[in-house]
């Protein structure tokens, strides 16, 4: 029994260090999204350029990225090349998050427009409705309008084969 | 010298005005304002993990309680105003998650681990006050 108590504190290490090995690669603010699985909710929104009204009706069949951005989002620039890159052979919709009109087609006009549909959200109403906590935030909708995957600030390599990848090998749809 | 220590001693505490966050929300009644305060309290702030959008600075935290508001206003109860939340930004949100399976480890797990120590605590004593008989002669 007493020999045996000697063991104790390395298994007491070894299970301290199976969790914060876990916890080395996982991320505290990453936060799954309460709309996986559903469908984008209602909007009416304005166009950013012309101020002409859409709705859910005016998205494109997927499937497409959603994409929440700002022009006083530091990320979203970071993100914007490799965002243009996608937009190639994947549809982005763009979602101006709580911006200003011009400072934000100034933006597009600056770094290049990646987007085939621009909604201009600046009250924040769809993106209180999607959860969004904060730009940028990009959201996988697949073929039958459903949302699969949200990721949670830049979109790059990393964040393309661990959420978008999967539902386009799916075919966009399950 | 000393004037200079005072005038910036004073300077720090005018700070703490800046800190609070200072809106003013119209309430029909004195207690939807502690409804308000209430859930302002219990809701979480999606961007900030450690706080409660009642006390956050962050524009999300402020984007909500104009939420609560508007909500309150239209006359939704407490858990209308919750449950809101949730299918908007899932169950980190609520302070006092619900108990069921996923959150079962959280509520039983502190009880569990106090129960865990009385235990050994226990066992320790009466190991020593075994000990302590046998040494003793009778």
């Amino acid at each position: 029994m007493r020999r045996m108590l000697l063991w104790l504190p390395l298994a007491i290490f070894g299970i301290l260090a199976v969790f914060f090995f876990r916890g080395l690669s996982l991320d505290p603010n990453a936060q799954p999204s309460a709309l996986i699985g559903r469908t984008l909710p209602a909007f009416q929104l304005m166009e950013l350029h012309t101020g002409a009204m859409l709705t859910e009706a005016d998205l494109p069949s997927g499937p497409y990225l959603l994409n929440v951005w700002a022009s006083w989002c530091i990320t979203c620039q970071v993100e914007h090349p490799y965002l243009t890159e996608l937009s190639k052979t994947l549809p982005v919709v763009g979602l101006n998050y709580k911006d200003q009109r011009t400072a934000a087609q100034n933006w597009l006009a600056k770094l290049g427009d990646p987007y085939v549909l621009h909604l201009f959200d600046d009250s924040g109403q769809l993106g209180l409705d999607l959860g969004v906590a904060g730009a940028p935030e990009t959201f996988v909708v697949d073929a039958s309008g459903v949302i699969r995957a949200r990721i949670q600030g830049e979109v790059n390599v990393r964040a393309f084969e661990r959420e978008i990848a999967p539902v386009l090998a799916a075919g966009g749809s399950r | 010298m000393m004037r200079a220590l005072v005038g910036l001693l004073a300077g720090l505490l005018m700070t703490t005005a800046v800190w609070a966050a200072i809106e003013t929300y119209q309430f029909d009644s004195p207690d939807q304002e502690v409804r308000f305060r209430q859930l302002g309290l219990e809701l979480r702030c999606p961007k900030c993990q450690n706080q409660a959008i009642g006390d956050s600075d962050a524009p999300i935290s402020k984007d909500l309680r104009a939420e609560v508001h508007r909500l309150l206003l239209e006359g939704a109860t407490d858990q209308e105003i919750k449950a809101f939340m949730v299918a908007r930004y899932g169950r980190y949100v609520l302070y006092r998650p619900p108990l069921d399976r996923q959150t079962v480890y959280l509520w039983v797990g502190p009880g569990l681990f106090l129960a865990l120590g009385i235990g050994l605590v226990a066992y320790r004593i009466r190991l020593s006050k075994r000990a302590l008989m046998q040494e003793t002669p009778s």
